[in-house]
C-alpha cells in the first residue's frame, strides 16, 4: 500500500478519535459551569451534588481528549514533514499560540476543578471552572485557526529557499492578524463551537432523562435538564443559522467544496436546486435517487433564488474533490441537525408544559440525542476536510496574485516508509480500540452510580468540618501549611 | 531586533520549554517508575499515585508546548527530527496515553485485577517514556543519519545502539531518583521512610551512570565538547552541575528534602543545558555529511513569525507561570486521600 493512503487514512482515524472528546469536553464545560454558576447563586447544595457529579464524568473525558490530542501535536512532525517545512511557519505559530495560552490553563485548572472541592471555596472553584472551560475554548480557537488557514489561506506569502542547491517554496506569515481572521476562520469556528455546546447540552440531558425513566435521583436530574434543554434548543437553532452562513461564505474561497457538498455536476444559467438525499455517482456525474428542492441552493447561498451556484465542471479535472462522502456527510449533519431543533423544539415545550416526563418516548429520543450530535459534529469535520482534497493547503489569491497551494500528496515525510505508518495505525488500532472500550465502560460506570444525594453530600461536609477542627487542635500530627520547599520533617 | 538575536532568543526558550518540562514531568514519571517497588498496598498505591494526582497532566503540557513552539519557532526542525524518530515517537505517545488513562482509570472500578491491569500500566508507560526520551536525546547528540534535504536514511535498529540506550538509562535513573525525593516530601509515616531507604540506591546507581555517560561522551561524541572549549565560560555548566549532584545527599544527609528537590531539579538543568551546549548551533548533526545537519540557521522561521512568537511567549509566559504557582501552592503539604482521589 502506499505512503499517502496509509498517512491519511491514519490521520483520518488519530483525528476523529481525538474529536470525539474535545467537543464533549467543551460542551460539558459550558454546562458544569452553568451548574456550578447556580450554585454560587442560591447556595442550594442540590446543584454542588450535580456540579462534583459533572465534574467527575468531565475528568474522564478530559483526559481522553489530552492523551489522544498529543498524538495529534507530533503527527504533523511525524507523518507529514514535508507539509510541516512547508506551513511550519503559519501553522506552527497557532499550534504553539494554543499550548501558551489554552493548555496550560485549562490542564492547571482543571487539577483545582477535580481535585479542588474540599480544599478551595466555591469562589475559587467557580473561577477554575470558568478557566477550563475557556482554555478549551481557546484551544478551539488556535486549532480552527490554524486549520481555517489550510482551507482559506491569508496573510502570508511563498518564499523560495536554497535548501542545498534546491529552491524550496515556503508559506510565511506577513500579516499575523489576518492570518488568525483568515476569511474562513470565524465562521468556522462559531459552527463548530455551536456543536460543541448542542452536544454538552444534549449529554446532560440524556443522562438526565435516563434517571427520570429510571425514577433515579429525580430532584438532581431535573434541575439540570431546566439548564440543559433551553442551551440544547439554543444551540440547536444558532447552529442551523452559523452553517447558513458558512455556506455563503464557502462559495466565495471553496466553490469546489460546496459543489461536492451538494454533488453539483453541472453548471447552467438555472437557479440551482437542493438535494435532500441522494446518490452521488461522480464517474457518471450524475445523482442517483436524488430529491431536489428547486431553487433553494441559489436561495440559500446568495440570498437570491435565481441566481445559479458555481458547479464542479468549472474546477480543474485534477483539482476536484471526491463527491460521494462529502455529500453523504453533509446531508448526514443537516439531517440530524434538522432532527435535534425538533427534539429540543418538542422537549422544550413539554417542559414548559410540565408534561415532559409523562412524554416517555420523547425522554427516550433525549437519551439518544448524544449519538446525534456526535454524530453531526463527526459528519461536519469530514465534509470540511474530504472536500477540501486534493488540498492540504489550498490556493488562494492574495492581492490579485494566484498563491501556490500544497497537495496532500506532496505533504509527505520523505523518510517514512509504509511498513513503518501501518505498524502505526494497526498499534493505534489497538490502543484506540481498548481505550474506547474502557472509556464507555468507565463514562456507563459514572452514569450508573450517579450523583451523590444532597444527604451524602452534607454529611461528607460535616466529616470534613470535623476533620479540619481536629487538626486545628493538633490532634493529628501532620500539618496542612508549609511548601514542598520547607519541609517540616 | 535582529533576525539573528532573535533565533537565539528561541533556541534558548526552546531550552526553557525542554528544562521546565524535564523538571516536572520527571518527578511524576519517576513517581511512575517507582510505585511498584515502593508501595505495598492499595492504599499506598492511592497516595503515591495522588501525590502526582493534580500536577501530571500540566507537566505534560510542557512537552506539547515544547512540540508546538519547535514546529513554530524552527519548522524544519519539528519536521526532521519528528520524522527521523517516527516509531520512537509513536511508543512515545503510546506510553504517554497509557500513563493518562492509567491515573484516569484506575480507580473507577472496585476490582484488584482491574487495579493491578492500571498499575503495572503505570509503571510500564512511566518506565519506556523515561527510556525513549533519553533514547532520542543521546541520539540527536551524538548525531543522525540524515542525508540531502534532512530526509532520515538510517533505520529504526541505528536509533538503537549501547550509547543512546545508556543515556536512556541515565534519565531513567535520574527521574527515578528526582521522583523518589518528590514522594519523601509528599509522604508521611512508614511509606516515607521506605522512600527514604531507596533515595541513596538510586543515588549511587545515577551517579555511577552520570559518570559513565560522561567520559564515553567525551571519547564517543568528540563535537559535544567544542563549544566548551570554544567558550571556556560554558565550563561553569559542568561544574554547577557536579555541585548540584554532590548536594543530594548531603541534603538528605542534613535533613533538608526540599533542598535536595531543588538539587536534582538543577541536576535536570544543568543535564538539559549542557545538552542544548553540546548540540548547539544544531538540532540534528548528520553524521553523512555536516553540510546536511538542521541548524538554527536553516531551520528557523521567518523573521516575522519570531518576533510575533515571541510577543506571544512574553504574555503566555508570566500567566502560566502564575497559575502553575497558584496550583502548585493550593495542593502543598502532604498527600492525603479524600472522595476526589484517583
Amino acid at each position: 500500500m502506499d505512503v499517502e493512503l496509509l498517512s491519511r487514512l491514519q490521520f483520518a482515524g488519530t483525528i476523529m478519535f481525538h474529536y470525539l472528546f474535545p467537543p464533549l469536553s467543551i460542551g460539558l464545560g459550558l454546562q458544569l459551569f452553568l451548574c456550578e454558576l447556580a450554585f454560587y447563586r442560591t447556595r442550594n447544595p442540590a446543584w454542588e451534588a450535580a456540579a462534583r457529579f459533572w465534574t467527575r464524568v468531565f475528568a474522564v473525558n478530559f483526559a481522553m481528549g489530552v492523551a489522544t490530542g498529543i498524538v495529534m501535536e507530533f503527527e504533523f512532525g511525524t507523518n507529514w514533514a514535508a507539509y510541516s517545512r512547508f506551513v511550519g511557519d503559519v501553522f506552527g505559530s497557532a499550534l504553539a499560540a494554543e499550548g501558551i495560552f489554552a493548555f496550560f490553563l485549562e490542564s492547571g485548572f482543571l487539577a483545582v476543578l477535580v481535585f479542588g472541592w474540599d480544599r478551595v471555596g466555591p469562589t475559587m472553584h467557580l473561577l477554575s471552572t470558568l478557566m477550563v472551560f475557556l482554555g478549551s475554548v481557546f484551544s478551539a480557537v488556535w486549532i480552527v485557526v490554524a486549520n481555517s488557514w489550510q482551507q482559506t489561506p491569508a496573510g502570508y506569502e511563498i518564499v523560495w529557499h536554497d535548501v542545498q542547491g534546491e529552491m524550496m517554496p515556503r508559506a510565511e506569515v506577513t500579516d499575523f492578524w489576518a492570518m488568525v481572521f483568515n476569511p474562513s476562520s470565524v465562521d468556522r469556528l462559531t459552527h463548530t463551537l455551536i456543536g460543541a455546546f448542542v452536544l454538552g447540552a444534549f449529554f446532560v440531558a440524556s443522562v438526565c432523562a435516563y434517571y427520570l425513566l429510571k425514577g433515579r435521583h429525580d430532584e438532581i436530574a431535573k434541575r439540570c435538564l431546566s439548564i440543559s434543554l433551553p442551551t440544547s434548543l439554543l444551540f440547536t437553532i444558532a447552529a442551523a443559522m452559523s452553517g447558513h452562513h458558512s455556506a455563503q461564505q464557502l462559495v466565495e474561497t471553496q466553490p469546489a467544496k460546496l459543489a461536492a457538498m451538494e454533488a453539483h455536476f453541472h453548471s447552467t444559467d438555472d437557479p440551482t436546486g437542493l438535494y435532500l438525499f441522494g446518490w452521488p455517482d461522480a464517474e457518471t456525474e450524475q445523482v442517483h435517487f436524488g430529491v431536489q428542492v428547486p431553487n433553494l441552493l441559489s436561495l440559500m447561498v446568495y440570498n437570491d433564488p435565481m441566481q445559479p451556484v458555481p458547479a464542479m465542471d468549472q474546477i480543474p479535472e485534477d483539482e476536484r474533490p471526491p463527491v460521494w462522502l462529502p455529500f453523504q456527510t453533509f446531508h448526514l449533519m443537516v439531517g440530524l441537525g434538522t432532527m435535534m431543533i425538533g427534539v429540543s423544539m418538542l422537549a422544550c415545550w413539554s417542559w414548559y408544559r410540565d408534561v415532559l416526563l409523562q412524554r416517555r418516548w420523547l425522554l427516550w429520543a433525549i437519551v439518544f440525542m448524544p449519538i446525534a450530535a456526535m454524530t453531526a459534529n463527526q459528519a461536519g469535520w469530514i465534509t470540511a476536510e474530504v472536500g477540501r482534497q486534493p488540498w492540504i493547503v489550498y490556493p488562494s489569491v492574495q492581492n490579485g496574485v494566484e498563491m501556490m497551494g500544497l497537495r496532500t500528496s506532496e505533504g509527505l515525510s520523505e523518510s517514512v516508509t509504509a511498513e513503518q505508518v501501518l505498524s502505526s495505525i494497526i498499534l493505534f488500532g489497538i490502543i484506540y480500540s481498548l481505550l474506547f472500550a474502557v472509556w464507555v465502560f468507565v463514562l456507563n460506570h459514572k452514569i450508573q452510580h450517579g450523583p451523590e444525594s444532597v444527604d451524602q453530600l452534607l454529611e461528607h461536609k460535616r466529616k470534613l468540618a470535623g476533620q479540619s477542627m481536629a487538626e486545628a487542635f493538633g490532634q493529628h500530627g501532620t500539618s496542612r501549611a508549609g511548601g514542598m520547599m520547607e519541609d517540616d520533617n | 531586533m535582529s533576525y539573528e538575536l532573535l533565533t537565539l532568543i528561541w533556541f534558548v526558550l526552546l531550552g526553557v520549554l525542554l528544562c521546565g518540562y524535564a523538571i516536572l514531568d520527571g518527578f511524576d514519571l519517576g513517581v511512575g517508575i517507582l510505585h511498584p517497588f515502593i508501595a505495598k498496598d492499595d492504599q499506598e498505591r492511592r497516595l503515591v499515585m495522588n501525590s502526582i494526582g493534580p500536577l501530571w497532566d500540566g507537566n505534560e503540557v510542557w512537552l506539547v508546548t515544547f512540540g508546538g513552539a519547535l514546529f513554530a519557532a524552527f519548522p524544519v526542525a519539528y519536521a526532521t527530527v519528528f520524522s527521523s524518530f517516527y516509531t520512537a515517537f509513536f511508543l512515545l505517545l503510546t506510553c504517554l496515553i497509557g500513563r493518562a488513562v492509567s491515573l484516569e482509570f484506575r480507580s473507577k472500578v472496585h476490582s484488584p485485577a482491574w487495579r493491578r491491569m492500571w498499575d503495572f500500566g503505570f509503571f510500564l508507560s512511566s518506565l519506556t517514556a523515561a527510556m525513549l526520551l533519553g533514547i532520542a536525546g543521546g541520539n540527536v547528540m551524538a548525531g543522525m543519519e540524515l542525508g540531502p534535504k534532512y530526509v532520515y536514511q538510517g533505520s529504526l535498529l541505528s536509533q538503537v545502539y549501547w550509547y543512546p540506550l545508556l543515556v536512556g538509562f541515565l534519565t531513567v535513573s535520574l527521574f527515578a531518583l528526582h521522583g523518589a525525593i518528590y514522594l519523601f516530601l509528599k509522604t508521611e509515616h512508614e511509606l516515607q521512610a521506605r522512600v527514604r531507604r531507596a533515595i541513596m540506591p538510586l543515588f549511587y546507581v545515577f551517579a555511577a551512570l552520570y559518570t559513565v555517560v560522561t567520559v564515553v561522551t567525551w571519547w564517543h561524541v568528540p563535537h559535544a565538547t567544542a563549544n566548551l572549549s570554544d567558550y571556556p565560560v560554558l565550563w561553569i555548566v559542568p561544574v554547577l552541575n557536579a555541585l548540584a549532584v554532590l548536594n543530594i545527599p548531603r541534603a538528605m544527609h542534613l535533613g533538608k528534602p526540599g533542598y535536595a528537590f531543588f538539587s536534582s531539579s538543577m541536576v535536570i538543568l544543568a543535564l538539559a543545558a549542557l545538552f542544548s551546549v553540546a548540540i548547539f548551533p544544531n538540532f540534528m548533526l548528520s553524521t553523512i555529511d555536516p553540510a546536511y545537519s538542521v541548524n538554527i540557521q536553516n531551520a528557523r522561521s521567518s523573521q516575522q513569525t519570531l518576533g510575533t512568537m515571541l510577543i506571544i511567549a512574553a504574555i503566555g509566559i508570566p500567566c502560566v507561570l502564575s497559575y502553575t504557582v497558584i496550583i502548585y501552592w493550593i495542593f502543598r503539604g502532604k498527600v492525603k486521600l479524600d472522595s476526589h482521589s484517583y
